[in-house]
């Protein structure tokens, strides 16, 4: 029968020649790729003990900022949530009561602010659609696997930056050295 | 009868019908922004200069074009009259000025404002105005005063329309606030602390076509686009019942008036309706309302299929007893 696409190739079995039956060189020929592959630099790495440089423009874990008083800058005003291409981010907004005019730079702030890490693509777009410069997605940071699914949603507790000058993340809007020198003052006073 | 020429398409009005009624008629984006003038209160209008026009020819027997802009919701129409607005430069420009006026010392806190998402200055701004702001001064601010358990104010983002006054004298009657101050000190208040309780007084939530008055009960609640329009009515001694549920999820969260595609209230609603009756079993649901597609809160909102009934033959049963009902909605409507 003729075949139908004229690819098909006749195996013929020719006859080993006398170093194919000798057997051993190839099998030297095999261990000697082997020994070169165990001396060679390795590919891999020891994670999570050592990590890759991340490049700068990575997106990684979210972070929430703080403004140059320590305040958050979130409002809870929901375009993050609205451009979320994955509807990943839920938030509660909430009323800044009086004396909480350190703790919230707006009038409106977000009492839960939620994302999801399993649903997140991490495409960015909350931090484009952000008005208060608020969220940003780290590029020196990822969601850490974990076991149980509820410990991948991230509320404020594991998104807010700390406070401090010295822990404040990488990205966004960073201090002058005399906003952090006048935090670290403020600091110390109300530790004092 | 007026024959006039708006942008090119000759439109056949009553006499003293106005130009912005009559560019009304044709309807669609010829039709000139308005931010005061609300065609159900008596007197409104004329303040906000967004819907200023260019009057290229005045009328037949006098054929002179108007020497400035005029405002096209105060002015009327004139036999012969030859009116341009989307195809006129200096329209346009002037349109630009008007934006930036009126947001000089608005406060652009549309991230906490409830209004924002159905905002009519947001979307005057957004279709008519430039992205910057050449503005650096100081802001104008004001003491915050308490308007009562229902409404909140916020006179900065006020911008001075007079809508509210209007419905107040008109409909909700017994007006207890209104514009206090003159030029850059104008601002809205009730000059003795007062409290706007009257019956109707919930309307001005609806008219105020910024954020300055929002309705309290829900204060930061949910941002619009999050929530759901549904049309619903009930059976009021006060008013004609026909209002909009906002949904989230199971719950009403807010109860506003029907309003049409030009933003004005088609029937007034009480405050019992608006404030009180904030639960399913209240109302009877007619179906989620029709939402722009251009509109923010048309994300993830599903109304009635448009269907053409000769083409979808063999429809089950109750889905057609359902659209006897609902009947869907024409495309563009």
């Amino acid at each position: 029968m003729q075949s139908l696409s004229n690819r098909a190739k006749q195996v013929e079995k020719k006859p080993m020649t006398l170093a194919e039956r000798a057997y051993l060189p190839a099998i030297f020929q095999g261990l000697s790729i082997t020994m070169r592959h165990f001396f060679m630099k390795k590919p891999t790495i020891r994670y999570p003990e050592e990590q890759r440089p991340f490049s700068p423009v990575f997106r990684g874990l979210h972070v929430l900022k703080r403004d140059e008083q320590g305040r958050e800058r979130c409002t809870a005003c929901g375009l993050c949530a609205v451009a979320c291409p994955a509807e990943a981010i839920t938030m509660v907004a909430g009323e800044r009561k009086k004396g909480e005019e350190g703790l919230y730079r707006e009038e409106k702030y977000a009492i839960s602010y939620e994302i999801n890490m399993l649903r997140c693509i991490f495409c960015g777009l909350c931090e484009e659609a952000c008005p208060k410069a608020a969220v940003y997605l780290q590029a020196d940071k990822m969601a850490p696997p974990r076991f149980e699914r509820d410990e991948f949603i991230y509320g404020k507790n594991r998104l807010v930056e700390p406070v401090s000058p010295d822990n404040r993340s990488k990205r966004g809007i960073q201090l002058t050295e005399e906003q952090a020198q006048q935090l670290r003052a403020k600091m110390d006073a109300q530790l004092a | 009868m007026a024959k006039i020429t708006f942008d090119g398409i000759e439109i056949e009005v009553p006499d003293g019908t106005t130009i912005m009624n009559a560019a009304r008629t044709v309807g669609g984006s010829i039709v000139p922004p308005a931010m005061c003038y609300y065609t159900p209160l008596k007197g409104s209008g004329g303040k906000c200069r967004a819907c200023l026009v260019k009057v290229t020819a005045g009328s037949t027997k006098d054929p002179r074009p108007m020497p400035k802009l005029v405002p096209s919701c105060i002015t009327s129409v004139q036999d012969g009259m030859v009116v341009e607005n989307t195809v006129n430069q200096q329209v346009l420009d002037v349109r630009k000025g008007i934006v930036e006026m009126l947001l000089i010392n608005h406060p652009l806190d549309c991230p906490v404002c409830d209004q924002a998402g159905e905002c009519d200055l947001q979307n005057f701004a957004f279709e008519h105005g430039v992205s910057t702001t050449r503005y650096t001064e100081e802001r104008r601010t004001f003491d915050k005063i308490d308007i009562g358990p229902l409404i909140q104010l916020h006179m900065t983002r006020c911008i001075l329309c007079y809508r509210c006054v209007y419905t107040a004298n008109q409909v909700a009657g017994d007006r207890v606030h209104g514009v206090l101050g003159r030029g850059d000190a104008a601002e809205i208040g009730t000059y003795i602390e007062n409290i706007i309780d009257q019956d109707f007084s919930g309307n001005v939530i609806d008219v105020c076509p910024v954020g300055a008055l929002t309705d309290k009960t829900w204060r930061f609640k949910q941002r619009v686009w999050f929530t759901k329009p549904v049309n619903a009515h009930r059976d009021c001694p006060k008013c004609s019942g026909n209002v909009l549920l906002w949904y989230k999820g199971k719950d009403v969260l807010r109860i506003t008036a029907r309003k049409d595609e030009y933003g004005e209230v088609k029937e007034w609603i009480c405050n019992e309706c608006r404030f009180e009756k904030k639960e399913t079993s209240d109302w009877t649901i007619e179906g989620p309302a029709h939402i722009d597609r251009s509109s923010v809160i048309s994300a993830n909102h599903y109304e009635l299929p448009v269907l053409n009934h000769s083409v979808v033959a063999d429809l089950p049963e109750s889905t057609q007893r359902e659209l006897e009902k609902n009947p869907p909605l024409k495309l563009g409507s």
